[in-house]
């Protein structure tokens, strides 16, 4: 609270004993605060808020908001709605204000179409206290014309009507921005945004995409163009039209001038499509983007080819080697087995021959020491007892016993009684072993 | 077109009083002046409810005539089971609607909200969504422009979860929730922010007394800034207790003359209800009231008028535990009744007469009840609130979201109070006396610029700035010493006790006592007739800056006292 209450209490006076330096002195201390909680509401909280938050004193936040609100009402007087008034467009007459620029007449050629309802009306209450026909004579201004303050009221009137205001806006040839050439140089992007820009102006469906950069993505590009491409327009030209004669007049001639001018706008209307369509494709053409884009899409087509190619080849080399690999491991297993069986033959074979041999010894044994007859000649009978007690004790020994008995009989000799002790040692073991019986050979018994 | 698209970023924000039983949407008029707007019904107080009828919606009081013949698809009184779990919550008010259900870990209500027969779960939030949708539109419609903000008023205990609920579900109905700003305060704003109210000092008791809850809170204004010094709930206070009493007593006549009890039966009881509430907001304006139920129960008509005074004597006890709310707020911010400078009555029930002039008894004279029976001036109580948000809402429009955030952080509102007043002594003679300058529980910082008479024949004087506490003085019109002085609050039960006790009025004032010396300064030579301005500037470190100087002079006496 800056204004001041008034206490109706009078002050005592001050005693004679009293002093200070400075008439000031400093007795005691606030006591402590107590935290709470403000509400959050209210104009003098804001202005609380407001000074706690850029740490402002009273007194500064006084000033602060005192030099803003100066601020304030030098915008709403002084704002940028005020443009020189070319001298030419002052001498206009209302008559044809067909001809004439609306946003030039108000002093709104910075907006034109973006300029707000709120921004006509401040204009043109601006432009009326400047060119009512009152404040002219007021001034001394003794002529009487008042046509800059009609084709101020026409202005007014038409942009302040939305459906007029879109006519006048399609046909606005000072918003329109020229494309540049296709020989113009200079960046592509800088050169066609403002193009599509002042375009998009005329889309039914807002936002309308814009061109972007060079760094924009395939879906930015792609939708910008299918969005020109597919551009849904209001843009009109029943402002071109011609003057329909009252109906007082002929009226053949009257529907003759609106069949005219249907037709005249149809025709405008579809130049005005063509146009796009032209403009559009003529920017694509310049586009680098899409040629990057396609470069792109190609070299990623390629490469998903060559990938694939060298993907199967890569397949079939796998499975030939795999064939042969088999093949290999085939030929080593049957040549491992042919090998194995001609050893085991080959073992057989000399095991046979060893047992053969050893028969040999044997039999050559008991001749050797003539069939073991004490004297002479031995009869046929001893001879054939002899060799058959052989035969029955080879047929009960395997082949290990064999050649050991062979060694012991060629250890032997030709000693008959050692012989005979061999042989008869040995079938003693066989009757021993279970394998032959008391009795079954005569003569090593 | 481009007026469209340039206006969808603006901000159009309304003030919406969302209560249990009904609510209000307020703006302010290109007058600006705060204004209740009615929806398509002519309503002000749009009731709180919501009627689904073959997957149509009906909304506000053509909704609340369907509690009598289609109450399961009805919603009411949901306001307080935002944001809330099923188990905290009172089921109580909805035994005449749509019952309340569980469902995850939030409220629902079980609803044939559509055209097929089986009944949805609909959670609290939806149901608050579209309420507010629909509040939403009735104000879009009034004021011909696309509301897109509001700032929302809501009880002095809703919680965070319950905060962000209603956030939640304004954002889904299209309003950007601007702030959420207490129901007591939006009162006080209310009276605070015409345009004859001048900014004071002053103590403030907001008496909230709604449908179905009644609440008080004490509010210290200080500069135009508001602080809640401590708040008393009763939720199970509040005009459907009062309609309760005018449904027994026509139930009991209509029992002596039918012999059935229409409370019996369902629909009987919420026809009652019906109109015992209409009854009853009929006898806060008039001293007669009449009430008339075709086919009441067994297809018999009913009607019968009450007049006031059977209504206050039948009410009787049931206002004084309005009272005895007001008095325990008052009682738990520990100070005294006659610190009290202005009592504002807020909510539906407020209207009835007999509580504002039960609450004029316990007050002084100097209290200012703010009540249509007590003052003329008094804005509708209904619609308090509301207006209050709307006020709000035209204060922050403008400003970013990100600042307003950053205005209600607890950085920006958690600020010291004084504990004590800060003013100046007089001494004229024996008598020594204190007028305080900056009172009690002003937040800090503060400054406050006083003018102060001279002698009459001007010459030099002093100033003693000091500080100072307040004390209710008692005195006995016998002369019989009192040694028993209440410093504070606490004794007052003790003391009003003793009252009723001996019949003897004692007369109870408030006595500024000073604590101690802050500061002295002297003014010399000051004109005949002359005044002397005092400024007193508080930082948030209680360090003080005082200035002094005559009116018209040019030299001041300038000095600082440290932070203790």
């Amino acid at each position: 609270m800056s204004s001041a209450q008034v206490i109706n209490v009078t002050l005592p006076i001050l005693s004679a004993s009293w002093s200070a330096d400075k008439d000031f002195k400093a007795v005691g201390k606030v006591s402590a605060a107590t935290q709470r909680n403000l509400e959050p509401v209210g104009p003098h909280f804001l202005a609380h808020a407001r000074r706690k938050r850029h740490q402002r004193t009273f007194s500064e936040d006084e000033r602060i908001q005192a030099q803003q609100n100066v601020k304030k009402t030098e915008e709403d007087e002084n704002d940028d709605i005020s443009e020189d008034e070319d001298p030419m467009m002052l001498q206009r007459d209302a008559k044809d204000w067909k001809s004439q620029d609306h946003y030039a007449v108000l002093g709104l050629t910075k907006y034109r179409w973006r300029a707000t309802p709120e921004q006509i009306k401040r204009a043109h209450r601006k432009k009326v206290l400047r060119h009512h026909p009152d404040k002219k004579a007021a001034l001394g201004d003794r002529d009487e014309n008042d046509s800059f303050f009609k084709c101020i009221q026409k202005a007014t009137e038409l942009l302040s009507d939305p459906v007029k205001r879109r006519q006048f806006d399609s046909v606005d040839e000072a918003a329109e921005v020229e494309p540049p050439t296709k020989k113009g140089k200079g960046n592509f992007f800088k050169l066609w945004a403002p193009v599509f820009k002042a375009e998009s102006r005329f889309s039914n469906k807002q936002p309308v995409p814009q061109l972007g950069d060079e760094n924009s993505t395939f879906e930015e590009v792609n939708t910008f163009y299918n969005f020109w491409y597919d551009f849904d327009s209001w843009r009109t030209f029943e402002y071109l039209d011609e003057d329909v004669p009252d109906d007082n007049e002929n009226r053949d001639q009257k529907r003759h001038v609106e069949k005219k001018n249907a037709n005249a706008r149809r025709k405008r209307k579809t130049e005005d499509t063509a146009r796009l369509r032209h403009l559009v494709d003529d920017c694509a053409a310049g586009d680098e983007r899409i040629k990057k884009f396609r470069k792109a899409a190609r070299a990623d087509k390629d490469k998903k080819r060559l990938d694939k190619e060298a993907e199967a080849k890569r397949l079939v080399e796998e499975k030939e080697k795999a064939r042969l690999e088999e093949e290999e491991r085939k030929k080593n297993a049957e040549e491992s087995a042919k090998a194995d069986r001609e050893k085991a033959k080959k073992t057989k074979e000399a095991a046979k021959n060893a047992a053969k041999k050893n028969k040999r010894v044997l039999k050559g044994s008991v001749k050797d020491v003539n069939y073991l007859a004490e004297s002479g000649e031995p009869s046929a009978a001893q001879v054939d007892s002899v060799l058959t007690d052989v035969d029955f004790i080879i047929s009960k020994v395997d082949n290990e016993e064999l050649a050991a008995l062979a060694e012991r009989l060629t250890a032997a000799g030709k000693d008959a009684a050692a012989v005979k002790n061999v042989y008869t040692e040995e079938f003693k073991r066989l009757v021993g072993a279970g394998k032959a019986k008391d009795g079954e050979a005569k003569f090593f018994s | 077109m481009s007026d469209e698209t340039n206006g969808a970023g603006e901000r159009f924000a309304i003030g919406v009083s969302f209560g249990n039983s009904s609510s209000s949407i307020a703006r302010i008029n290109p007058e600006g002046k705060a204004e209740v707007i009615a929806n398509e019904e002519g309503d002000r107080q749009i009731p709180t409810v919501l009627s689904y009828i073959g997957g149509e919606e009906y909304h506000g009081s053509q909704a609340k005539t369907q509690l009598v013949r289609n109450s399961k698809n009805t919603v009411a009184y949901f306001r307080d089971y935002l944001g809330k779990n099923f188990k905290s919550i009172d089921p109580t008010p909805c035994h005449n609607s749509a019952h309340p259900l569980q469902t995850d870990s939030t409220v629902a209500f079980s609803i044939c909200d559509s055209d097929s027969e089986t009944p949805n779960t609909v959670t609290v939030s939806e149901i608050t969504t579209r309420h507010l949708r629909r509040l939403k539109q009735s104000a879009t419609d009034y004021l011909g422009k696309e509301v897109n903000s509001a700032v929302i008023t809501v009880p002095t205990d809703f919680n965070d979860a319950q905060r962000e609920a209603l956030t939640a579900a304004a954002k889904d109905a299209g309003l950007e929730v601007l702030q959420l700003i207490h129901e007591p305060v939006a009162a006080a704003l209310a009276y605070d922010a015409r345009p004859e109210a001048v900014v004071t000092d002053k103590l403030v008791v907001v008496a909230d007394f709604g449908g179905i809850r009644s609440d008080a809170a004490v509010i210290a204004c200080r500069g135009g800034m508001y602080t809640i010094l401590a708040t008393a709930h009763d939720y199970e206070l509040g005009g459907s207790t009062l309609d309760k009493l005018v449904i027994d007593h026509f139930a009991k006549e209509f029992v002596k003359k039918h012999k059935t009890d229409p409370r019996e039966d369902v629909r009987g009881l919420a026809k009652l209800k019906l109109e015992s509430e209409a009854t009853r907001k009929a006898l806060s304006l008039g001293t007669n009231a009449t009430l008339s139920i075709e086919s009441l129960t067994n297809g018999i008509d009913y009607g019968s008028t009450i007049n006031r005074t059977r209504y206050e004597l039948l009410s009787n006890k049931v206002f004084g535990q309005f009272t005895s709310l007001i008095e325990q707020v008052v009682k738990k911010a520990e100070l005294d009744v006659l610190d009290i400078d202005e009592v504002i009555f807020s909510g539906g029930t407020s209207h009835t007469p007999k509580i504002a002039l039960l609450a004029r008894n316990i007050f002084s004279e100097k209290t200012k009840i703010l009540a249509p029976s007590t003052e003329t001036t008094a804005i509708n109580p209904s619609e308090l609130a509301a207006r209050g948000a709307a006020i709000q809402a035209s204060l922050i429009q403008e400003i970013e979201a990100e600042d307003i955030e950053q205005s209600i952080h607890p950085m920006v509102t958690a600020t010291p109070h004084l504990t004590n007043a800060i003013g100046v002594e007089f001494t004229s003679g024996e008598a020594v006396e204190f007028q305080p300058l900056l009172n009690t529980q002003t937040a800090l910082p503060a400054r406050r610029v006083a003018q102060y008479n001279v002698p009459k024949e001007g010459g030099d004087v002093i100033i003693r700035v000091c500080e100072g506490t307040r004390e209710i003085k008692v005195t006995k019109p016998e002369a019989k010493p009192k040694e028993e002085k209440p410093a504070k609050g606490e004794d007052d039960e003790e003391d009003s006790d003793f009252d009723s006790d001996d019949e003897e009025e004692e007369t109870r004032e408030v006595v500024w006592k000073t604590q101690q010396p802050i500061a002295e300064l002297a003014i010399k030579s000051v004109k005949a007739n002359g005044k002397v301005e005092l400024m007193v500037h508080i930082n948030a470190d209680l360090g003080l800056q005082i200035t002094a100087r005559e009116v018209g002079g040019q030299s001041a006496v300038r000095g600082a006292v440290e932070s203790p």
